[in-house]
């Protein structure tokens, strides 16, 4: 007898319960709830083996969030900015791990700018969310580095140092993959997360995610109203999985589809009619001009899948080194007593 | 005097004369006589001066000997203190160039002017292998004066030379250089000589304990490294990559199992070894004092969280950047206790090559079986000096992998909790990840958090947690290698860790002749196994030696010790950065054992 196919279950059958977590203990209205919620989407959709889900933080509000979605996959909290490098040994132990970060403006661009900046250029492959309010949370209201200059502060203070944009810092570096979103576009956000899950490298993820408490008044460049009227789409993003068929149904010259690492597709419909996602020296002067008019420019920004990450690098074997036992990892007898004998 | 002094080289750092000083250690050995070299380098890649001490010793002590009976001067800005150093009766084998006039001039050692400019200039075409090989002619000036013959210098030139047969020709032209100098124009007047001998040394060689402890690592599994160079720890994760690049790799796939990764700093080489333990993999970082320091804030993640990993610290003189080419014990109280709250952790102490080898192996084990960093603890002088030993043995034990559930297990259990202690031993059961089972995951946080890793705040469950956390740390006291015991029923007792260990061996040797008695216990672990309460409690008096000004394992003793034992420690200290000699433990002890006797042998 045949079974009727399971409806609501993703290609590996399972449902979309399965990449919930724990209820959130954010602020309600919180920009990083709505990224859980876009992650929940993109995971489950993507099919992504909840064993085989490494979920990395740091410490912040963003950094709690690993606990949020997909309970049954392991999670790791490190320490502050600290992050990419618990995530590059996990990696490093076993390469079947989807490894994904969750930092925030703090975790990457203060405390943890060296080891942002590390991953980046080692290109871990690996998929690596900024949720980028601009602020301290937990520590009530303090700027990070990657507020605007001249944003202002609830209580009156303004920035005057530069801004750290993560994405133009991590094209500098050599990042394969950068995009910037914001939390309340999950029609963005969903094909971004699912394109860099792809993506065989670092791929950067900034998501603009408004902190309700902190940093959503007046005279903030992060905060819902600041998002809404001062974003510009660079196109719309499609993912396409390996096993679906691109269907074009777009004027040529109107939308540039690239092929990832694993045989998927994204595909931008373009808005200003030239934006090239593979163009590095665009990509950055792109960002540039977007920051002196003032212009939260979302979108992929950048995207090389011709490189090289980590482990590849490492001529890792398939076999993770974590399920590696005495026979592989010990010089054999034989050698032990030559390599003893060499010394005398 | 026949093969029981010590020569000193006193050089240029970058003038090649750690060569030299090799190929004179290892003719010396190729005799049969024991061999003590110790380098006192400077932190400087050129121009600075560098001592070399050979201690030849028929008696097979390991320490440094403080007395020098021949010196080579070869650096002039050195000349004047170097000299007053040497022993009464003792050579002087010096650059001809040199006044021997104010401290320099004695009139109680034997002076061998030697022209080395003129003669390297006289033999060697101009350019930059000159200012090498002039050194190699001080090692033909001694060969001839101690009778060594030019045979057997040549076979240590082969042993120092293996892979550049080319370099043997240059330098033996050198050697010869030094020979027919020293057989024409100085005649010999000293009364120091080498004769070979035989069953002291058979089957010995020469090994630092870097690469002691990189074969250590590569022996006891470790797949990932991520270090940040520093001094003197960096030669063990070189040695680490050169057995790799040896032993780990396909040939014909080329592919490699061992990931190296050199990190941008300490707290990224810490974080990457913590997270490639926390996904199973065997782990590894090797730092010295300062790189330590950054790693204090991991430190404490790793043994809230429980997480495996190996951290071999190559002790440097400290505090700060301090003197980062001198040995101490320093980092002993620092490396127990590091991070912030209340921690513990797991310390090894390697004394000798062996145990840089095989506690740098037993590490992975115990990290994995107690889920917690483990801190092996050498120093500069084990780490950076070769010390004669045995050929390490093959182990013949699998990995201790520890507490971990696979997806079998878990299919049979009908509920887990990472941090429950089922056993009652204070070890949790620990899932990686990737094992598929959907019960596996769970939240591996520095936060509070109770059984079933899930967030907590909960007073009752946090003081739990810590509790337990104590209780494992008791189950290590039993598990971590045991101190190694010499009792006779003496009421004195020394007790010492790591190289110390070599001048306490020479020092109650001393004692004994000087009708002193001692028994010994040497700490090989913390936390104390509780063999060395009791062997306290057997004596009245325990003369705790150690490389450090504060007595750190003093006070760790005082503090883990019933009160009444804590009294019956005496701090015997040494802390100037160069290895511990046999008279800084004798005369400090003599003095309190017999207050009223003569002054100190010293």
């Amino acid at each position: 007898m045949e079974t009727a196919p399971k409806t609501n279950v993703n290609i590996i059958g399972l449902t979309r319960d399965v990449y919930k977590g724990s209820p959130s203990t954010l602020c309600a209205g919180c920009g990083h709830n709505s990224i859980t919620n876009h992650l929940i989407k993109a995971l489950y959709e993507y099919g992504v083996p909840p064993h085989l889900l490494a979920k990395m933080s740091g410490i912040g509000c963003s950094s709690k969030t690993p606990a949020y979605f997909v309970e049954q996959a392991h999670g790791f909290n490190g320490v502050h900015g600290r992050m990419p490098s618990a995530a590059t040994g996990a990696k490093l132990a076993n390469r079947d791990l989807m490894v994904l970060g969750i930092s925030g403006d703090g975790d990457t661009a203060s405390i943890g700018l060296g080891q942002y900046a590390h991953l980046v250029r080692r290109n871990l492959d690996c998929t690596y969310i900024v949720e980028d309010n601009g602020v301290y949370g937990l520590t009530k209201g303090q700027f990070s580095a990657t507020a605007d200059r001249g944003s202002v502060l609830k209580k009156g203070q303004v920035n005057e140092f530069e801004t750290i944009d993560v994405c133009g810092l991590a094209i500098e570096l050599g990042a394969t993959f950068v995009a910037r979103s914001f939390s309340g576009d999950g029609k963005q956000l969903v094909p971004l997360l699912q394109a860099a899950f792809s993506h065989r490298g670092t791929a950067v993820l900034d998501v603009i995610s408004p902190c309700v408490t902190f940093n959503d008044h007046t005279g903030s460049t992060k905060s819902y109203a600041y998002v809404k009227d001062h974003e510009v789409l660079l196109h719309t993003t499609d993912y396409i999985s390996p096993k679906e068929e691109v269907v074009v149904d777009y004027e040529p010259g109107t939308a540039q589809d690239i092929e990832l690492e694993d045989g998927s597709h994204v595909v931008l419909r373009k808005l200003d009619g030239s934006y090239d996602a593979t163009d590095r020296l665009g990509a950055i002067r792109t960002i540039h001009e977007a920051r002196e008019k003032g212009e939260l420019m979302t979108g992929l920004l950048y995207v090389n899948t011709d490189a090289t990450d980590l482990c590849e690098r490492e001529r890792l074997p398939l076999t993770p080194l974590a399920q590696l036992g005495e026979s592989a990892l010990r010089i054999g007898r034989e050698d032990w007593s030559k390599l003893m004998s060499s010394f005398g | 005097m026949t093969n029981d002094f010590t020569i000193r080289a006193a050089t240029v750092n970058g003038s090649g004369s750690q060569s030299s000083n090799l190929v004179l250690t290892h003719a010396i050995l190729r005799l049969g006589v024991p061999v003590v070299p110790k380098n006192v380098f400077p932190s400087n890649i050129e121009g600075l001066p560098t001592w070399f001490d050979v201690r030849l010793s028929p008696k097979g002590y390991r320490c440094r000997s403080r007395e020098v009976d021949i010196l080579v001067a070869l650096n002039a800005s050195t000349w004047q203190t170097d000299v007053p150093d040497v022993k009464p009766g003792g050579a002087i084998v010096h650059d001809a160039a040199y006044q021997v006039a104010g401290a320099a001039q004695r009139d109680d050692v034997f002076y061998y002017p030697v022209p080395f400019t003129d003669l390297a200039k006289e033999h060697f075409a101009q350019g930059s292998p000159r200012k090498y090989l002039i050194n190699m002619i001080y090692v033909g000036v001694l060969a001839h004066l101690l009778g060594i013959d030019a045979q057997v210098v040549e076979a240590a030139l082969y042993d120092q030379f293996r892979n550049k047969p080319a370099a043997v020709e240059s330098n033996m032209v050198a050697v010869r250089v030094g020979i027919d100098y020293a057989r024409e124009h100085l005649p010999k007047r000293d009364h120091y000589r080498v004769e070979p001998m035989t069953g002291l040394t058979d089957g010995l060689f020469l090994m630092d304990g870097n690469r002691a402890a990189a074969l250590g690592a590569l022996m006891g599994g470790c797949t990932v490294v991520s270090w940040y160079p520093i001094t003197p720890s960096t030669s063990l994760c070189e040695a680490f990559i050169q057995y790799a690049d040896r032993y780990r790799v396909d040939p014909q796939t080329k592919e490699r199992k061992a990931a190296v990764i050199q990190a941008e700093d300490e707290l990224a080489a810490i974080g990457m070894v913590l997270g490639a333990g926390w996904a199973g993999a065997r782990a590894m970082t090797s730092t010295s004092g300062p790189g330590l320091s950054l790693m204090a804030e991991y430190a404490g993640l790793g043994y809230y969280a429980e997480l495996p990993g190996v951290i071999f610290d190559v002790q440097r003189a400290g505090p700060s950047t301090g003197l980062p080419t001198r040995t101490l014990q320093g980092d002993v109280a620092f490396a127990y206790t590091i991070s912030h709250g209340d921690t513990k952790h797991i310390v090894l102490l390697p004394g000798t090559i062996e145990e840089a080898y095989e506690l740098g192996m037993q590490a992975f084990d115990l990290a994995e079986r107690f889920q917690t960093p483990v801190f092996v603890l050498s120093d500069l002088d084990l780490g950076m000096n070769l010390w004669l030993t045995a050929p390490l043995a093959y182990p013949e034990r699998p990995f201790d992998r520890g507490k971990v559930l696979t997806a079998e297990d878990l299919e049979k259990l009908e509920s887990w909790g990472r941090y429950r202690d089922d056993d009652h031993d204070g070890i949790p059961y620990r899932t990686v990840p990737g094992t598929p089972h959907e019960n596996a995951g769970y939240f591996t946080r520095g936060s509070g958090h109770d059984e079933y890793a899930r967030y907590s705040e909960s007073s009752e469950v946090y003081q739990r947690n810590l509790d337990r956390l104590a209780r494992k740390h008791e189950t290590a006291r039993a598990s971590v290698p045991k101190p190694l015991i010499e009792e006779a029923g003496h009421p004195a007792a020394i007790l010492a860790y790591g190289t110390t260990h070599h001048a306490v061996v020479e020092a109650r040797d001393i004692l004994r002749e000087a009708g002193v008695q001692t028994d010994y216990l040497r700490v090989r672990a913390l936390p104390l196994a509780k063999e060395i309460a009791a062997f306290v409690e057997r004596h009245e008096r325990v003369y705790v030696v150690e490389q450090n000004r504060d007595g750190q394992l003093q006070g760790i003793l005082r503090s883990e010790l019933p009160g009444a034992l804590a009294d019956r420690l005496i701090s015997i200290r040494h802390y100037n950065g160069v290895p511990i000699d046999a008279p800084a433990i004798v005369d400090p002890l003599l003095a309190a054992e017999r207050p009223a006797a003569a002054p100190a042998l010293h």
